[in-house]
């Protein structure tokens, strides 16, 4: 079956005629055209699909856009502020917390949403947090000093 | 993955009367188990019924003896909620190693349980905390909950609406995680309750158990060395890559006694 489905995506109203079984990170790149939320491995593992739905980090590859009806989603694209970068991007970019980036688009959505449940933020909790973030480059250690020099209590 | 006819469902008495009228129907809830079955093509249900959109199955309540936590309620919401970590801690720590963050924000407590993955977290809390599945039709005691791998009690279109723990002195759940998926490879939850206590496993074996030697040896003296001649038999159990049997038959004793040692 086909439905109408309407979300409010980085602030803007979006709506598409879509199959039942498209999934929420299809909706987003296939027919809205934001193509930073990327696709790793498709089975729930890697995180590089993370957004915000309703202000909670979830894997938009393991969720239907269906169940995203009337809901409110942020995706990577939706964290600078025109040309200025939102502070966790910053701190990626110093802290060279990435390398191919592909998986970064997921860390920094997951970071963003990390630093801002944990008031205090340790090395530990950080790399417990990533438990659902795969990334086959950087070795993780740039990752974490991203995310501590990125928490605004950092 | 196949298409479906979507629904959303806006109260449990209008998702089981979709479900009563629709050919091969299933129920989804956070999906995570469901949505990768349906990619895989695993099964091709002719309709999807979601629950997200109905109302109160999301609800922590406590009353003197038991703690009711609503069927749709997340790992995340679960492992934060005060009234939980403060009358059984063990849960809100089950249910905050589940998986990761962004499972736990999604995977709830009904999905688990109607899921009963033999290495699922969960009915290792519902058998060792003595609790009853309540459904849209009646009430389940855990035990006969939980009938064999991926098999529960529940007959055709029946929905979870909460479950009712009992709540313990003390208890405490131990798993040793599977690295990649966090999934129990073993775990162990035991729990005093005044005159009983109770020892569940889930993990090693094809469905959530109880095991009654260790029971009777933590009655006689509750501490980690009780169990120590316990021995558990090994060919019943579980094997694959991550461990065989007679490691999974080890894990269990060592960690029930990490458990009781926690329960102090
Ligand atoms: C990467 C990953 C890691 C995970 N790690 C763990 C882990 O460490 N430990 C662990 O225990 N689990 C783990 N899980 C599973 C997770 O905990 C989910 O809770 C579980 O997959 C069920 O998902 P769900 O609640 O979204 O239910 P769904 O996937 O939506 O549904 C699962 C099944 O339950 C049925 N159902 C759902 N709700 C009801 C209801 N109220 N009444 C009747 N039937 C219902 C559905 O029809 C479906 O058949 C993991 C999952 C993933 C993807
Ligand atoms: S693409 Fe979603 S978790 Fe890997
Ligand atoms: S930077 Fe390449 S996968 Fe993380």
């Amino acid at each position: 079956m086909t439905l109408t489905v309407k979300m409010t995506l980085n602030g803007n109203a979006v709506s598409a005629e879509v199959e039942a079984r498209t999934l929420l990170v299809q909706f987003i790149r296939d027919y809205i055209g934001l193509t930073g939320t990327h696709v790793g491995c498709d089975t729930s593992q890697c995180g590089a699909c993370v957004v915000h739905v309703d202000g909670k980090a979830i894997k938009s590859c393991t969720i239907l856009a269906a169940q995203c009806q009337d809901s409110t989603v942020v995706t990577i694209e939706g964290l600078a502020d025109g040309d200025k970068l939102h502070p966790m991007q910053e701190a990626f970019r110093d802290n060279h917390g990435l390398q191919c980036g592909f998986c970064t688009p997921g860390m920094v959505m997951s970071a963003v949403d990390i630093v801002a449940r944990h008031p205090h933020l340790n090395e530990d909790l950080v790399r417990q947090e990533l438990e659902g973030n795969l990334c086959r480059c950087t070795g993780y250690h740039n990752i974490v000093k991203a995310i501590l020099a990125g928490s605004p209590r950092g | 993955m196949y298409d479906f006819n979507y629904h959303r469902a806006t109260s449990l008495e209008s998702a089981a009367e979709i479900y009563s009228q629709s050919e091969d129907p299933v129920y989804l809830a956070g999906g995570m188990t469901l949505i990768p079955t349906l990619k895989q093509r695993l099964a091709r249900p002719t309709d999807v019924i979601d629950l997200g959109g109905v109302d109160g199955l999301s609800d922590v309540e406590q009353s003197a003896e038991t703690l009711s936590i609503g069927s749709m309620t997340t790992h995340a919401a679960v492992a934060a909620n005060s009234a939980v970590s403060s009358v059984i801690p063990a849960l809100s720590a089950l249910a905050g190693g589940i998986g990761d963050p962004h499972v736990r924000n999604k995977g709830t407590l009904g999905g688990s349980v109607a899921n009963n993955d033999p290495a699922a977290d969960y009915p290792a809390a519902l058998v060792g905390l003595d609790a009853t599945v309540v459904t849209t039709q009646r009430e389940i005691p855990a035990e006969e909950f939980f009938v064999g791998m991926f098999e529960t009690s529940l007959v055709e279109g029946e929905l979870i609406s909460h479950v009712r723990f009992s709540i313990p002195d003390r208890a405490a759940y131990m798993k040793f995680a599977n690295p990649a998926s966090r999934y129990a490879i073993v775990g162990v939850m035991v729990a005093k309750f005044p005159g009983q206590i109770r020892v569940a496993v889930t993990g090693a074996g094809p469905a959530v158990f109880r095991s009654g030697e260790m029971e009777q040896a933590l009655a006689s003296e509750f501490s980690p060395g009780a169990i120590d001649g316990v021995t558990v038999a090994p060919d019943e159990l579980n094997s694959d890559i991550h461990a065989g049997q007679e490691y999974r038959a080890n894990l269990v004793r060592v960690m029930a006694a990490r458990a009781v040692e926690i329960c102090g």
